[in-house]
């Protein structure tokens, strides 16, 4: 079965994320990275989790990343796989894996950056075998 | 040897209902909490202490003070999910060795099923101002499909097998025959859990806990009050809690916050796994007792798969009897929380009073863990160390 794309939620966004999404709407992921401990984060977010600092740049990432866990929502209408993919720059992400065969997906697999719509017109990340 | 408790479970109580049509939110609290004081011996106008959490109707405790018509000295509203509830016993032992309380009610209750909610398998948007949902979502994050990802990687990093996993729910099965009131009676096989249909990748349908209404409710007191109601009183000797998060996108779910919790009860009761008689641990879905297994020490990392397997879960058969009422797996997970039935069943054991058919002989300590919000991404873990009059 393929996994195929859906129309996505809508993501519920606030002041402080709405940011992710405009730059995901430039086909940009973002990521937290802090300027006073160097330590990068996700999601991104006003203050850095890791030393409390306000000096938090909001940055892209390459797209390039593994398979760490996955899961194949079979009872669903549109059956897909949520799954969570460790990006090279360091951290993990939650996303849905489309455009492949859903029985092939595998933990360690190599994924790229794509990207979704969801039901309000926003562009979501989403991840494909690279 | 005659360990001292800083406070005694006197009264425990688990709703009779499963499906609950007819009786509000409030009304199945309130029947719960008045069984348990009629277990202990005590009434509404004893309690000076209320501990409830988010399946409480109304604002934080106080509209369920008012409907018992409670005077209350003490409240704690602490709110971690399904294992809310084991925390508040720990929190209630604390509170009670302080003096800011003598008679301390905890109730859960609710009705998911009376309202037909798709507990596992529907996305929940806790709002905008939660700050993970505008990136988790979209994706389709449900309870099942994220302790899924948790199975996932387990069998990844250690072989775990769908067939290991299963003997869970076959030994929560066996105990289920025996409780009249268990949702699920039929004692199942290991093909049976492996062969029904696959929710979301490696749980299968029976890997996954019920669905149920109900509630339930403790009586903690200080151990002068439990002397004055006789000897039924439970000790409550060690506690603790912890939470664990995706740590800014740092995730790994090769353990739980058992890991934290559990050592944390065991230092303060001064006991070890081994010298435990039997175990309740939350079972949402068969992955989550297998890791908690591991992360609180009964095995090594790794060999939850192993030993859990050959029925040795199973009271009378093998080392560790485990959900003896059959767990949230087969008898009942009461408004999608089971921490407080994790309780009550240990407080049954340890008094001698759970079915003759699974009741450990000579049961004097018993542990009880909570598991609340999800494995795969944010969530409390709690430990309870329970002990009879002379353990």
């Amino acid at each position: 079965m393929r996994a195929e794309r859906r129309t996505y939620p809508a993501p519920s966004t606030n002041v402080e994320n709405e940011r992710y999404y405009q730059a995901a709407a430039e086909g940009k992921l973002l990521i937290g990275k802090c300027k006073a401990c160097n330590e990068v984060h996700h999601y991104p977010r006003a203050i850095c989790p890791a030393c409390m600092s306000t000096d938090v740049d909001w940055v892209p990432v390459s797209g390039k990343g593994t398979v760490y866990s996955f899961s194949v929502m079979r009872r669903a209408p549109v059956p897909y796989a949520i799954a969570y993919i460790r990006l090279d720059e360091g951290v993990t992400v939650i996303t849905n894996i489309v455009d492949c065969e859903l029985d092939e997906i595998a933990v360690g697999q190599a994924m790229q950056l794509t990207f979704g719509e969801t039901e309000d017109g926003h562009k979501l990340p989403l991840f494909t075998p690279a | 040897m005659s360990r001292k408790a800083k406070a005694y479970i006197a009264g425990a109580f688990e709703h009779p209902t499963r499906h609950a049509l007819d009786k509000s939110v409030a009304q199945l609290h309130a029947e719960s909490a008045a069984g348990a004081l009629k277990d202990a011996g005590l009434s509404f106008a004893d309690v000076d202490g209320y501990f409830c959490a988010g399946d409480a109707p109304g604002l934080g405790g106080m509209s369920m003070a008012e409907y018992m018509g409670l005077n209350l000295r003490y409240i704690d509203t602490t709110e971690t999910g399904g294992s809310s509830y084991v925390i508040h016993v720990g929190h209630a032992a604390e509170a009670i060795a302080n003096g800011q309380c003598s008679v301390a009610l905890i109730t859960l209750a609710g009705r998911p099923r009376a309202e037909k909610m798709a507990t596992g398998t529907a996305p929940r948007n806790y709002g905008s101002d939660a700050p993970d949902v505008a990136f988790e979502f979209p994706y389709g994050g449900t309870v099942v499909n994220l302790y899924g990802q948790a199975a996932c990687r387990h069998m990844y990093d250690y072989g775990t097998t769908s067939e290991q996993l299963a003997w869970i729910k076959v030994a929560a099965s066996h105990h289920a025959q025996h409780n009249e009131h268990a949702l699920l009676r039929d004692v199942v096989t290991v093909d049976d859990v492996v062969n029904s249909p696959m929710i979301s990748d490696p749980l299968h349908r029976l890997d996954c806990c019920v669905i149920t209404d109900g509630g339930g409710a403790l009586v903690v007191v200080s151990p002068e009050i439990a002397k004055s109601l006789g000897d039924r009183g439970v000790k409550v000797l060690g506690h603790g809690e912890a939470i664990k998060h995706m740590r800014g996108g740092q995730v790994d779910l090769s353990h739980t916050a058992a890991r934290f919790s559990g050592p944390r009860a065991f230092e303060d009761a001064n006991l070890k796994p081994s010298d435990m008689d039997c175990a309740m641990i939350y079972d949402s879905f068969t992955i989550t007792v297998l890791c908690t297994l591991e992360d609180l020490g009964f095995c090594e990392k790794g060999q939850g798969g192993k030993f859990v397997s050959d029925g040795n879960l199973i009271s009378g058969v093998g080392k560790l009897p485990f959900n003896t009422d059959g767990g949230g797996l087969c008898n009942n997970h009461p408004t999608n929380r089971g921490g407080i039935t994790k309780v009550i069943e240990a407080v049954r054991q340890v008094r001698g009073e759970a079915h003759p058919k699974v009741q450990v002989p000579n049961c004097s300590l018993a542990l009880a863990h909570g598991t609340g919000g999800n494995i795969g991404t944010r969530h409390g873990s709690a430990t309870l160390i329970l002990g009879s009059n002379d353990a």
